[in-house]
């Protein structure tokens, strides 16, 4: 019994010290915080400020995430929070996302989540394994029931549709991204099977 | 989490959108970890960019050193810096350098008229967008002249904006021209109406500097009021050494190249500290510290200091009482003269000096207060409690600086008072960062322009954008890693009790980490480097597995080969500092005492006798000289691609 708490508490610190290197990547400016929206991403056009006396930094870009069929075309900015719990091998929804950072921001909100406030609520999702990411089988069965012509591939414009119209809403730059690796140029469209088949092998 | 294909009408809705649900969900947890891994390339790439930066600021010490021991091998070249007046001596350098030097008639290159205008500029953008190099004659007489004109000016130049007339400001460039051509391209060519700063960094690393220096000399020239440079960390003869200007002058220049390099010594000492906007603004290079005291640095004579690597010598140390001391200090530059300088007054002050490099050093940090430099060696880390105490101090509203690169190519800090600007895109890699310049004008907002200059990678998907970078970054960290076997050998062994060959992850990263200096997410890194079996532990010597150095000759020890791979730049550098007359040959003799320098001061402790078969091995001709060039590039790693089954050599040049 001794010997499970031990092994318990390795792997505990081991999770901490997991989630610290995931956490430093995005710790811009070294001081256990992580920026909640996505500062740098901002379009052509520049930033504006309000005036020169009072600088602040870009308004938040905090995405109001919905589980309603919505459509949504402002561009999308990733937090950071959510691709460094992302990258950890979690795959929360974005609604299940938007209650985690919640949960860890601050009373007030500042912008940032510190690190101490993180640590516990992430090394609670590894240990409990939540938010598991989606088995190959379940994302084939995914593709099969928007194609209801059960014809093996989607058409770029049905996928479009579904992708910007339903569940959580892609945004333009995420739309264009997933189809830029997706759609056969020739045809037009996916097939899907393969499509998950080489995205799987990407990743490992 | 089953998806029913019941084809009632009433149910169909809430499947499809489970089923939407289901894929975007999966697609934003891929695209979530190709950002990581994008990020974890990136601070590779950092981490070894500062630890390189750190490492040759401890060359300085080495210099010093070295100087007190390597008395026998300049004497006949000791000069005495002659007193005589300014002007005579520019009339003399003016024939040395430029006009001695005649352009042929069958040169193809452009020609450049003097005095130089708008059509000169547009001659030499055309021309280098040919790939064509500029004659030396030329090179030589626009640094002339642009070093005359920039030893008129104060160290600070003030300007002043209006809404007819916008001033851009550019960050690093680092020698890549394509960013420059874009700058140009999207934002116009520099005018009297069209004001542009460059904030420091024009050279090293991209392999097109002396093109860059050239465009921006010659607008200069043209423009004198409205192009404006500031001096960055690599105007430096010492850091080209090392960061490949100094070898693309020599590759470019073969004939010439020499008196290239003496001048950009001088030329970049002219070069302003800074630019200050509307009395409101500073822009300058690198950043503050909190002693940064600007009214020393308006008045202190810039055109001393010469090198990061050279600091101020012991007779500075006590101004005071100079005449006291009768003691001799000598300096060093590239080119092995030493110089004896009676004269206090021929270096700055250790205060001032040090205020220079705070200037073109400093890094801003979200960490309230002033903390040594750790990373880069030099200059400091300052916090928004310095920003905001050094622009209340001198009533400035925002400091403009550059020194980092950053993805999006700005970035702002310390609540909007301190804004970084980076101009050379892809700078780590193809689709590492964005580059981005600023436009600023009194009364309005500051707007920010980003830019990207690919190829044909610019439609390619993230993934494959990503997967370069990583490969770029991962491979760089491998050859750090195999340049450190012996040492990391030694720490797993010390934590493999049980002589299993294999440690835990944990032990393994802590290894890692206190032996190359780098910190770094060696957890999420580790499945890239080494090999982890079932139990997730990690087989150590794996990471040696697939790369090796190549051995120059058979005959030389793995550990000797290992060290001078290892320490081959710095030895690059100072090889350089010995060549006086960059003929790229060293005698045996002075290999062997510079190796054996080398190495009392770092403590590496190396058998005499191999260094000695090494010195006579690389002498090939049997002549008593080394050609270094050569004996560089016989070192170099060579990495075995699995799926190719052939050697991937990358040279270290």
């Amino acid at each position: 019994m001794a010997d499970e708490k031990d092994r318990e508490e390795i792997i505990v610190a081991e999770f901490h010290k997991k989630i610290k290197e995931a956490f430093e990547v995005f710790d811009h400016e070294s001081n256990n915080t992580v920026d909640v929206r996505q500062s740098h991403s901002i379009a052509q056009a520049g930033a504006q400020w309000s005036d020169l006396g009072s600088l602040q930094p870009p308004p938040p870009g905090f995405k109001r995430f919905s589980c309603l069929s919505l459509p949504s075309t402002r561009n999308s900015e990733i937090t950071e929070i959510g691709t460094i719990i992302r990258s950890l091998g979690c795959c929360p929804t974005e609604g299940e996302l938007h209650d985690l950072i919640a949960e860890v921001e601050e009373e007030e909100p500042t912008g940032y989540i510190r690190f101490e406030k993180f640590l516990p609520v992430m090394t609670e999702i590894l240990l409990e394994r939540k938010y598991r990411p989606i088995p190959e089988d379940v994302l084939l069965r995914a593709f099969e029931v928007l194609d209801s012509a059960k014809r093996g591939f989607l058409t770029k414009d049905e996928l479009i549709k579904y992708m910007t119209e339903e569940g959580e809403p892609f945004s333009q730059e995420e739309m264009e991204e997933m189809l830029s690796a997706a759609i056969d140029p020739e045809s037009n469209s996916i097939n899907y099977k393969d499509y998950i088949t080489m995205m799987v092998i990407d990743e490992n | 989490m089953g998806c029913s294909s019941s084809s009632t009408k009433t149910r169909r809705s809430d499947t499809s959108l489970r089923a939407a649900l289901i894929i975007q969900n999966w697609y934003r947890g891929y695209k979530a970890r190709l950002k990581a891994r994008q990020h974890y390339a990136l601070t590779i790439f950092q981490s070894i960019e500062y630890a390189d930066e750190q490492g040759q600021m401890q060359l300085s010490t080495f210099f010093s050193f070295m100087l007190e021991n390597y008395t026998h091998i300049h004497k006949e070249e000791l000069e005495l810096r002659n007193q005589s007046l300014e002007s005579e001596q520019d009339m003399r350098d003016r024939w040395d350098y430029v006009d001695s030097i005649d352009v042929p008639d069958s040169y193809n290159g452009p020609r450049l008229q003097f005095p130089l205008t708008c059509t000169d500029i547009d001659l030499l953008l055309e021309a280098f967008k040919e790939q064509q190099i500029l004659h030396a004659h030329y090179v030589l007489e626009v640094l002339f002249e642009t070093k005359k004109v920039l030893k008129q000016m104060p160290n600070f130049t003030h300007i002043q904006t209006s809404p007819s007339k916008e001033v851009t400001i550019c960050g690093d460039l680092h020698g890549k021209l394509d960013d420059l051509f874009l700058i140009f391209y999207k934002n116009g060519l520099p005018s009297e109406r069209n004001p542009y700063v460059f904030n420091g960094d024009f050279v090293d690393r991209g392999k097109n500097s002396i093109e860059i220096l050239m465009i921006l000399c010659v607008s200069f020239l043209v423009y004198p009021n409205d192009l404006h440079l500031n001096r960055g960390n690599h105007e430096d003869f010492m850091m080209n050494l090392r960061y490949g200007f100094t070898k693309e002058i020599l590759h470019k220049y073969k004939l010439h190249g020499k008196r290239i390099l003496q001048i950009l010594e001088e030329f970049y000492a002219w070069l302003p500290i800074g630019t200050i906007v509307d009395n409101e603004i500073l822009v300058i290079h690198g950043g503050i510290s909190e002693t940064t005291d600007l009214n020393l640095l308006h008045r202190v004579e810039r055109n001393k200091m010469k090198s990061v690597l050279i600091p101020p010598t012991e007779t500075n140390r006590d101004h005071d009482t100079d005449s006291k001391h009768n003691k001799v200090g000598v300096t060093f530059n590239a080119h092995g003269r030493i110089k004896t300088n009676g004269s206090p007054t021929e270096h700055l002050t250790e205060h001032e000096w040090e205020q220079i490099i705070d200037i073109l050093w400093s890094d801003p940090r979200g960490k309230n207060g002033c903390f040594p430099n750790t990373c880069r060696g030099g200059g400091c880390y300052f916090g928004p409690d310095v920003t905001s105490k050094i622009l209340n101090k001198y009533q400035l509203k925002m400091l403009i600086r550059s020194h980092e690169c950053k993805p999006e190519g700005y970035e702002i800090c310390h609540d909007g008072k301190v804004v970084t600007i980076f101009s050379a895109s892809n700078y780590y890699e193809e689709g590492s960062n964005r580059g981005a310049y600023i436009k600023l004008c009194s009364g309005t907002t500051p707007r920010f322009f980003q830019y990207q200059v690919t190829k044909a990678t610019c439609f390619q998907p993230l993934r494959q954008r990503v997967d370069t970078m990583e490969n770029s970054a991962i491979k760089i960290l491998r050859e750090r890693v195999i340049s450190r076997k012996s040492d990391l050998t030694r720490a797993f062994q010390l934590q493999d009790h049980r002589k299993s060959g294999k440690l835990s992850v944990s032990q393994w990263a802590f290894c890692m980490e206190n032996i190359l200096g780098l910190n770094l997410p060696w957890r999420s890194l580790s499945s890239n480097l080494v090999n982890i079996d079932q139990n997730g532990n990690v087989e150590y010597m794996s990471s040696s597995q697939n790369i090796r150095i190549e051995k120059p000759v058979q005959e030389a020890h793995s550990t000797l080969v290992e060290t001078l791979y290892r320490y081959r730049s710095d030895l690059e550098i100072i090889f350089n500092a010995i060549d006086t007359d960059h003929s790229g040959l060293i005698s045996v003799e002075e290999f062997r005492a510079m190796w054996k320098l080398f190495s009392s001061h770092y403590n590496v402790h190396i058998d005499d006798s191999q260094v000695n078969k090494l010195a006579n091995i690389m002498d090939l001709n049997k002549d008593g000289s080394i050609d270094f060039n050569e004996f560089l590039k016989a070192f170099y790693v060579v990495h075995r691609c699995e799926d190719l089954m052939k050697p991937d050599v990358t040279n270290l040049g």
